[in-house]
């Protein structure tokens, strides 16, 4: 898998293919030093320099230029928002051909400020002293990072095994369901019943997959159909689940179940004063599993086989079903940790009906914008961990609502989905075809 | 070109042929260089330009919406309105078009047929009659031929002379030489992109291939008589039904020794397709058995079937053959990822695969840029050499290769056509499904003829043609000469007709 060198062999051996001509013929009309990456090179040409070849690869149009340019662009739509949004600054604007100096320097500080918050609050404020203030940016990003990340694998692994699993809002509901109540009913030494806690939210979430899963191999009912709808069964057991005798807080009348033991819950990292918990470790820990799995892995081959054409994996005596079955399964158990990261660590320690918060729908979102690559997903959900924070310093800060950071994240993602339209406005060459597009088409 | 011409476009699989001719239809624009039309020269922005100017292209792979009726889809991209500012579509006005069309240039089709109906052969008729409808001069066809039975060629090829009866000048683009010669006026060989030579229709077979290829091609397989061991593949009123749950085998038997070559011939759509699928386990057996060396194998998992040591090359490369967004190192090792030095435990071996792969590309001469690309940028001809590698690099019983060179390139027909005899030469049983009767009859040791779900009878490969090809029509001859078979039994000849 790893040959970089090319095929050695006489000069009229080269494919001919027309789309590779194509593609040769795009490299040569624009930039010559472009044209010399890495596979197409002839032997004996010296070597572009490291430096040269990063430099190509980020003006060739690659994925991370285009979602770097994807987040400008967000920012730059947002910008415009936080401006319309304010009437003070609106004021500004109608007498504008009289002082535009004023409309301009107004909107400038309110944008700054608001984006300076949104900074401060994701990753680092200069002016806190002290080691908990000045890493709490940083705890707090990536406290909203975790949960995602198992949401975002999960709906990236079944996304790469042919399947549009837009149930992990659902699994990480029965996930969380399912670690909470083995967080306070079961008797259990500190250790044991963390993992049991943990073992039963993703036994909850492999569950909720398994059920599309085996649907979809025996009867072919579609994912995507079978998916919402179990995500309404969801959430309305576990509205239903909490206020049952047992599961409902006796101290309490409204709906909230009894907290989860301490036992149970994931240890903080850094003191009790900052919010970050192991569960970012364990997500961690899942993205490499999930890269293992897909790329490493006999089954990940059986499922990206399957995923990419499910009638020559079937033809060379891959098991279609199995394949779909397990995906689900995998990606459900995913999706569950994610959902008992929210009632096992520090955001919540007790079910309430909007424990999951929106976790499993924004995982739809990390795993487009991590390329539904493991490592790409850990990255995309960092970028919404930091959003989700500094969002908060930028509302209470900025008196910026909240609700302009869920719209930067859909912008984001709009951008991504729509790389031709982020290389139209940036001027880029049109070196690879959006890979993303044709897998999002497939998912239908 | 002139007027009342057929010109064909002969040239390998990625010679640029089809490129030259978007370029002639104004899908990609030349980088240099002027087409000229009528001695003028022509800038084309799009296809509209092109039929503006008189061309009319029918692509290789059909531009028809398969929900809409034949008329509907002659319509599509011209149609015409009735009724002022409603804008009604004039279907009525677009049936008596094609009804116009059908009968001047006899293509028979049904208006209000619906596309997804119909037979790819006559799919590909409404094509022509959309290009007809236009006025178009100039008609390109890229591959007509590739998708199409040899009945269904032979109704092309007169459709195409009662066209140029008509005054049209046709482009035939194709890599069948056969057909070249059979209907062209002139010949132009493309190779890497340059005109290599003109021929004209007298020139031999071999000349054409030479010219095509660079170098002198064996059109004729090179080998041995046939040794034939025991018997290894034994099948026994097998009764398969197709996708649409109709019978499509109906009760065939059919034996195949180790050491020699059992070609199946018989137009496409015969059964062949379902009898091998029933084989590898893909497709659920209704009644009878398959034996393999000795052992039951129908109702065996497909997996299993492999295992057991048989190879198998499917009959549609990019769909059922390769996952074309692998890579060539993954889609070498497509079923037989799991197995040591490829896959230990739960595991991949890459670096095995990676090794592998390349003594393959080798051994095989497939042509890549690396063992990494994806498959899917490969020619067709490296695709198909990809699949036989696969299979023909581990160790076999059986070895069952269906339109094993089907849309490939004359050098590489060639390579794949060593290999098989090679194969058959160390003791492997083989079956050879084809359509084209030429390579059948090159390949065979024996050749069975399938007709409606059955065998109608199995033959010698000195067999003359035309009986072959009477067989393959359902004709079976009162003299069923079982003495042409050298082989020591023909368990499926006693038959039915």
């Amino acid at each position: 898998m790893t040959n970089p060198n090319p095929v050695s062999g006489s000069p009229d051996k080269e494919p001919a293919t027309e789309s590779q001509a194509a593609q040769n013929a795009v490299g040569n009309t624009d930039r010559a030093a472009t044209t010399a990456t890495a596979p197409k090179r002839p032997e004996g040409q010296p070597r572009p320099s490291l430096g040269r070849l990063f430099l190509d690869n980020l003006w060739a149009a690659n994925t991370v230029t285009v979602t770097v340019l994807a987040v400008v662009l967000a920012m730059l739509v947002g910008a415009v928002l936080i401006i319309v949004s304010d009437p003070e600054v609106l004021a500004t604007y109608s007498y504008i051909t009289a002082r535009p100096a004023d409309a301009i320097s107004s909107s400038w500080t309110v944008v700054s400020e608001a984006y300076a918050n949104l900074f401060k609050g994701a990753i680092f404020d200069p002016q806190a002293s002290g080691f908990t203030a000045s890493l709490s940016p940083i705890s707090e990003t990536l406290t909203y990072t975790a949960p995602l990340v198992f949401t975002g694998l999960a709906v990236a692994l079944a996304f790469r095994g042919g399947l549009f699993n837009i149930g992990a809002q659902g699994q990480a509901t029965i996930g969380v369901i399912l670690a909470a109540v083995a967080g306070f009913a079961l008797p259990l030494p500190p250790v044991l019943h963390l993992l049991v806690a943990l073992i039963a939210g993703a036994a909850g979430g492999a569950i909720w997959g398994f059920v599309p899963g085996i649907l979809k191999a025996r009867t072919g009912a579609h994912e995507v159909i079978t998916t919402i709808m179990l995500n309404y069964v969801a959430v309305y057991f576990l509205a239903w689940i909490i206020i049952q005798p047992g599961v409902h807080s006796p101290t309490r009348a409204d709906a909230i179940s009894k907290p989860v033991e301490s036992s149970a819950q994931l240890p903080r990292l850094l003191g009790s004063d900052l919010r970050v918990h192991s569960g970012i470790l364990l997500a961690v820990l899942a993205t490499w599993f999930t890269a293992w799995l897909l790329n490493r892995s006999t089954v990940g081959f059986e499922l990206r086989a399957v995923g990419e054409n499910p009638d020559a994996a079937r033809t060379a005596g891959i098991s279609v079903t199995k394949a779909y079955v397990l995906v689900m399964v995998i990606s459900g158990a995913l999706a569950g940790l994610g959902g008992s990261n929210m009632v096992l660590g520090s955001t919540a320690n007790a079910l309430t009906p909007e424990v999951v918060a929106q976790i499993g729908f924004d995982g739809i979102l990390v795993a487009l914008l991590g390329r539904l690559k493991p490592w790409g997903v850990l990255l995309a959900a960092l970028l919404f961990g930091a959003l989700q924070a500094g969002g908060n310093r930028m509302q209470s800060y900025s008196g910026i609502s909240l609700e302009l950071v869920t719209v930067l994240q859909a912008l984001i993602v709009i951008f991504v989905a729509a790389p031709a339209l982020v290389k139209a406005i940036f001027q880029l060459r049109a070196a690879r075809a959006a890979r993303l597009q044709t897998s999002l088409a497939k998912g239908w | 070109m002139e007027p009342g011409e057929i010109h064909a476009l002969l040239g390998e699989n990625g010679a640029g042929k089809s490129t030259l001719m978007n370029v002639l239809y104004g899908l990609y624009q030349p980088d240099e260089g002027e087409i000229l039309v009528d001695g003028k020269p022509l800038k084309l922005k799009g296809p509209s330009d092109a039929i503006a100017a008189g061309i009319g292209m029918v692509h290789q792979h059909f531009m028809l919406v398969p929900v809409f009726t034949v008329a509907e889809n002659v319509m599509l991209g011209a149609e015409q309105v009735k009724g002022g500012i409603a804008g009604f579509l004039d279907r009525r006005r677009a049936r008596r078009e094609v009804a116009e069309v059908s009968e001047r240039y006899n293509l028979r089709v049904d208006p209000d047929a619906v596309i997804e109906d119909l037979p790819v052969g006559i799919q590909q008729r409404v094509e022509i009659v959309k290009a007809l409808t236009r006025d178009v001069d100039l008609l390109i066809l890229d591959e007509p031929t590739a998708v199409l039975t040899p009945q269904e060629t032979e109704e092309l090829l007169t459709v195409m002379r009662s066209l140029k009866a008509g005054g049209k000048s046709i482009v035939f683009i194709t890599h069948k030489l056969g057909e070249v010669k059979a209907i062209a006026d002139r010949i132009t060989v493309i190779r890497r992109g340059k005109t290599v030579g003109t021929a004209s229709p007298t020139a031999s077979r071999d000349e054409l291939a030479a010219l095509m290829v660079g170098r002198s091609v064996r059109l004729t397989v090179e080998k041995q008589p046939a040794n034939p061991g025991r018997p290894i593949l034994e099948v026994a009123g097998l009764v398969v039904d197709d996708d649409r749950q109709i019978r499509a085998v109906d009760g065939v038997d059919l034996t195949v020794h180790a050491g020699e070559v059992l070609g199946v011939a018989g137009v496409q759509g015969n059964g062949q397709t379902e009898l091998i699928e029933a084989i590898m386990g893909l497709r659920p057996v209704l009644a009878g058995t398959v034996t393999l060396d000795g052992e039951a194998v129908h109702g065996w998992p497909t997996k299993k079937v492999l295992r057991a040591g048989v190879g198998y090359v499917p009959e549609d490369r990019s769909v059922d053959g390769l996952v074309k967004e692998f890579s060539v190192a993954e889609n070498l090792v497509l079923d037989i990822y799991d197995r040591p030095p490829f896959g230990k435990g739960l595991s991949l071996k890459p670096d095995a695969i990676a090794k592998s792969a390349k003594e393959r590309i080798e051994q095989f001469d497939v042509r890549t840029p690396s063992a990494d690309a994806a498959v899917g940028t490969l020619s067709g001809g490296n695709q198909q050499k990809v699949i036989v590698a696969r299979e023909l690099s581990r160790p076999l019983k059986l070895f069952i290769a269906a339109q094993p060179t089907r849309g490939v390139d004359v050098g590489s027909i060639e390579f794949i056509h060593s290999r098989v005899i090679r194969e058959r030469d160390i003791g492997t049983a083989v079956m050879v499904v084809s359509s084209e009767l030429d390579e059948v009859i090159g390949l065979a040791d024996r050749i069975a003829v399938m007709y409606r779900g059955r065998i109608i009878g199995i033959v010698g490969p000195d067999t003359p043609r035309e009986e072959i090809g009477l067989l393959m029509a359902g004709i079976t001859p009162e003299t069923t000469d079982a003495a042409a078979a050298p082989a020591p039994e023909g368990p499926g000849n006693e038959d039915e007709a």
